[in-house]
């Protein structure tokens, strides 16, 4: 892929050059305060210039909960205030520590920082709910619980998309992938009356399109984003011929997929609100959480994760302490796509429980920009993805009690942070070196 | 050395001689520094020149092309890429190496890709049709009806695709039996417009995937004029065209923008684009003042105005408008651009090494933000002729209809030349025409119409693969798979 040339301008001795000049002096980024004094200006036009009057409740716990808590009543207009004014003295902080640059030791500025961020993004957003859904309560266990669930195949996708993308192959094919789980799992958890041989199954569906996707990419050596991108209609393409000629005609043995439903974990499930949020689920999401693990595990502790990623930056040095790049970029990736398919047996065995057209609706593309925006970390790329489910769950919340801003730009907020992140303004997204370059012996 | 360059550097050199003649006596000097340079870096940098200078373009596909240079260019490009060349052997019949190279030009691998996704197409309408699948239960008793009940599956399938694409035999005279084929242009129309956008991209190194996006904003900056400004047609008409191309070419130039001044990926920035187009464009349909048809409660357009429509060329009894002779002409244009003007020069040399372009003296970054500009009023021209040209009566955020990625397809099988994207085009809007003809006509969904695409597209990213399929010798005379070379002395120099 010719793009990722692109800034290679900078050779490696400049390159060594840059890295000495940032060992010695700490370059000043107004990166963070610039955010930061954007999102108070919005503040201060949403809570003081257009407030809105009345109570809204923050509900912690539903009715039938072991442990309840009583539901938080604060004034909108109030919170709004207090709220604005916590936010222009946080950017205040920062300005102040990004000005001290060079004078304070760099690992407490970076902690004051990160602090003074996470602290900013709590309070906006309680003010945020505060405002939005004046008259009414918030449910926090809801939104959350909504946030876990859009996230889940997004978070499968964005696992893929890590490990194919650390062992150098672009993976646009995640919407293929997630596709192709969905509709086999559909398909063979009906046949066979089984949600885990359907899991099985979406994990051998998103297999067979990564090795088309390798087979291309690694052996023929076709550009890495264009087979993703036609392996993306051609999955769609296939499952919705299938679909219509297939599945439709006997929907009653074919797409009637058994649910796996949320199993609580004794005890665990019982914490008030992460309680149900997280300890509530089906198998499928804890699998999702042993899968993060190891994923993260595996990539930073183990051989196999730094054979992936030494494949990934420099397979020439890879090759020439014995790993076979071509081998490990074919497997890894093709267990990139059976994470991948596990997703999308999510809309299928858990959501809905059938398959339909088209059902995945760029899905996976939402993942891929969970993994760059998570920097190709499996963590930050988990965080990122439940960023995006926030995002869209809380569109659904808002949609629900009529709020004051349009349901589209809502929808809109995950696609404008993810281009804030890639150019720049979260930090430099820099990926894999050699991702989506094809290794040629010799 | 990787012989696709061959292909590329007589072109290039032959256009040096021109332009050293026309060009000042003082500028001849620095002309060939930077192409010198340029093509020096090329040799160096395969991967990089292979990826930009036709995505999908196989190695041995332009070798003949080469060959067909004049003696004088060929003897130049030679020295160049003497290396990676295959030289046949001394014993071999002249004949055995010219049918080898005619199986292994462009046109037939093209026509082989086709051959065998239409053949996998074929099977996928037999498995699914239901009496192919109840005689396959007494097979062994009957396997005529078996073969019969195939045979009636695929070729019903594919004449009705024929006929819904090309020409009905169905009907008594010339004038309505030709109707299918003028529908086939209609349908290619805004695909060629598209295609030509991600193809331009393409050949600076780009990959615009934001087909989508750019449509979608185009449409509606188009739509908007068409519906709310009354004007007199020749005033009309090209107003509303041109606010389509605009807000097409701002769409894409923020992601050439962003690209330049921040080294944001343009795939990333281009597919988050594509959603905030389309969010951005329903909200505007459902809002009473910006787009929303007045008293409306659909998210709808009012209809375009009369004078904003882009009138029929063939009469009312054909959906073909006016809009495929501007599709021809930008075809023609971005030929010219690309091919006979220095700023197509510049894109090249982006596309075929841009650290060699940079070190030559061209602006990179400048021109990623203009391609992407023309690019995306590429793309918008084709959300302007669906708007203006298809479907007038009103704009809702379908109407790019696919057409963003579909446009992807069609820039591949084009090869990203404009003359090729025109016939690959009109290919997929055949599809398209014909696959609405099959489902109405034999109940195969048009889904299939993607399948067949895409898998053409996939076999003509890789030559070799069909190679293997249709035991082809590659032009080296080697029956195995031959592998892409690299000129290894040059890397590492």
């Amino acid at each position: 892929m010719s793009a990722h040339n692109n800034n290679g301008v900078v050779t490696p001795a400049a390159d060594a050059a840059i890295s000495e000049v940032l060992e010695k002096k700490e370059l000043r980024s107004w990166k963070a305060a610039i955010a930061l004094g954007v999102f108070s200006l919005v503040s201060i036009l949403l809570f003081l210039v257009f407030p809105r009057h009345g109570e809204t409740g923050f509900r912690w716990s539903n009715k039938d909960d072991l442990i309840s808590l009583p539901t938080w009543n604060t004034d909108a207009a109030l919170t709004g205030q207090v709220v604005t004014v916590l936010l222009i003295i946080l950017t205040a902080v920062v300005v102040w520590a990004t000005l001290k640059t060079g004078t304070l030791i760099p690992r407490t500025r970076r902690i004051i920082v990160t602090a003074a961020v996470i602290v900013f993004a709590v309070a906006f957003m309680v003010a945020f709910l505060a405002w939005a859904m004046v008259g009414n309560n918030v449910p926090v266990t809801g939104l959350l619980l909504g946030t876990v669930s859009l996230s889940v195949p997004l978070i499968f996708g964005a696992m893929g998309g890590v490990i194919s993308e650390r062992v150098g192959v672009v993976n646009v094919a995640i919407e293929g992938q997630l596709l192709a789980g969905a509709f086999c799992s559909a398909m063979v958890a009906s046949l066979t009356g089984s949600p885990w041989v359907g899991l099985l199954a979406a994990m051998v569906a998103g297999v067979l399109v990564s090795f088309v996707l390798a087979a291309f990419a690694i052996k023929y050596l076709v550009d890495q984003v264009i087979v993703g991108v036609v392996l993306n209609v051609l999955v769609t393409g296939l499952t919705s011929f299938l679909y219509s000629s297939v599945l439709t005609k006997d929907a009653a043995t074919l797409n009637t997929a058994p649910r796996l439903s949320p199993v609580a974990i004794p005890g665990l499930s019982e914490i008030p609100v992460i309680g149900p949020v997280l300890f509530n689920q089906s198998a499928l999401v804890y699998v999702m959480y042993i899968v993060v693990a190891l994923v993260f595990l595996g990539l930073f502790k183990t051989r196999w994760g730094l054979r992936l990623r030494a494949v990934g930056e420099h397979p020439k040095a890879a090759d020439t302490v014995g790993i076979n790049v071509a081998r490990t970029r074919f497997w890894n990736v093709s267990l990139a796509g059976a994470i991948a398919g596990l997703g999308g047996a999510y809309f299928t065995l858990v959501s809905v429980g059938s398959f339909q057209k088209e059902m995945v609706a760029g899905a996976g593309f939402i993942a891929l920009a969970a993994v760059i925006f998570g920097r190709w970390d499996p963590i930050r790329a988990t965080l990122a993805a439940l960023l995006f489910g926030f995002a869209s769950n809380l569109q659904n919340v808002l949609a629900a009690v009529g709020s004051p801003v349009p349901s589209e730009f809502m929808l809109m907020l995950p696609y404008v942070v993810t281009i804030l992140a890639v150019a720049g303004l979260v930090g430099q997204s820099v990926g894999p070196a050699a991702s989506g370059k094809p290794y040629i012996k010799g | 050395m990787n012989p696709e360059n061959e292909a590329e550097q007589p072109a290039t050199r032959a256009e040096r001689r021109r332009q050293e003649a026309e060009s000042a006596e003082a500028h001849q000097h620095h002309v060939e520094e930077v192409e010198e340079a340029i093509l020096a870096a090329t040799e160096t940098e395969p991967v990089a020149s292979e990826a930009a200078s036709a995505p999908v373009a196989s190695a041995p596909v332009a070798a003949p092309a080469a060959k067909a240079a004049t003696k004088a260019q060929q003897k130049a490009a030679a020295k160049a890429v003497a290396e990676g060349e295959a030289k046949p052997s001394a014993d071999e019949p002249a004949t055995n190496r010219v049918l080898r190279e005619i199986m292994n030009g462009p046109i037939v691998l093209t026509i082989l890709a086709v051959l065998v996704s239409f053949i996998i197409g074929g099977i996928l309408i037999a498995l699914t049709n239901s009496e192919v699948q109840e005689t396959a239960g007494y097979f062994f008793a009957q396997p005529g009806d078996f073969f019969g009940a195939v045979w009636n599956a695929v070729s019903g399938a594919y004449s009705s695709l024929f006929q819904g694409a090309i020409y009905n035999f169905g009907r008594d005279d010339f004038a309505s039996g030709i109707r299918p084929l003028t529908d086939t242009l209609t349908y290619a129309t805004p695909l060629i417009a598209a295609g030509l956008g991600v193809g331009l991209a393409f050949r600076v190194g780009l990959f615009n995937i934001g087909g989508r996006g750019q449509m979608l904003v185009a449409a509606a900056a188009a739509g908007w004029v068409g519906f709310s400004f009354p004007m007199p047609m020749w005033i009309h008409l090209p107003v509303a065209i041109l606010a389509g191309l605009a807000a097409g070419a701002i769409w894409g130039g923020i992601v050439g923008f962003l690209k330049a001044r921040t080294g944001a990926h343009e795939v990333i920035l281009t597919i988050m684009l594509n959603y905030i187009a389309f969010y951005l464009i329903s909200f505007m349909l459902r809002t009473q003042g910006l787009l929303q048809a007045p008293g409306s409660v659909n998210p709808k357009s009012p209809p375009m105005l009369e004078t904003a429509v882009l009138p029929a060329i063939l009469g009312p009894n054909y959906k073909l408008h006016a809009g495929f002779i501007i599709v021809v002409l930008a075809t023609a244009g971005v030929w010219w651009l690309l091919n006979r003007s220095s700023t197509g020069f510049r894109f090249r040399a982006v596309g075929t090494n841009p650290n060699a372009a940079l070190v030559a003296g061209v602006n990179v970054k400048s021109t990623y933000m203009w391609a992407m500009a023309l690019a995306g009023g590429l793309v918008g021209l084709a959300g302007v002729m669906q708007i203006l040209g298809t479907t007038p009566d009103g704009m809702t955020s379908g109407i790019d209809a696919g057409i963003g990625f579909d446009a992807i397809t069609v820039a591949l099988l084009g090869r990203s030349r404009p003359w090729g994207i025109f016939a690959a085009g009109i290919l997929f809007g055949a599809f398209k025409a014909g696959g609405f003809a099959m489902q109405a006509a034999e109940g195969v969904s048009v889904d299939i119409v993607g399948v067949v695409q895409s898998l053409i597209v996939l076999f003509i990213a890789a030559p070799p693969l069909i190679r293997a399929i249709f035991f082809i010798p590659s032009a080296d005379g080697k029956l195995k798979r031959r592998p892409l070379r690299r000129n290894s002395k040059a890397v590492s120099a």
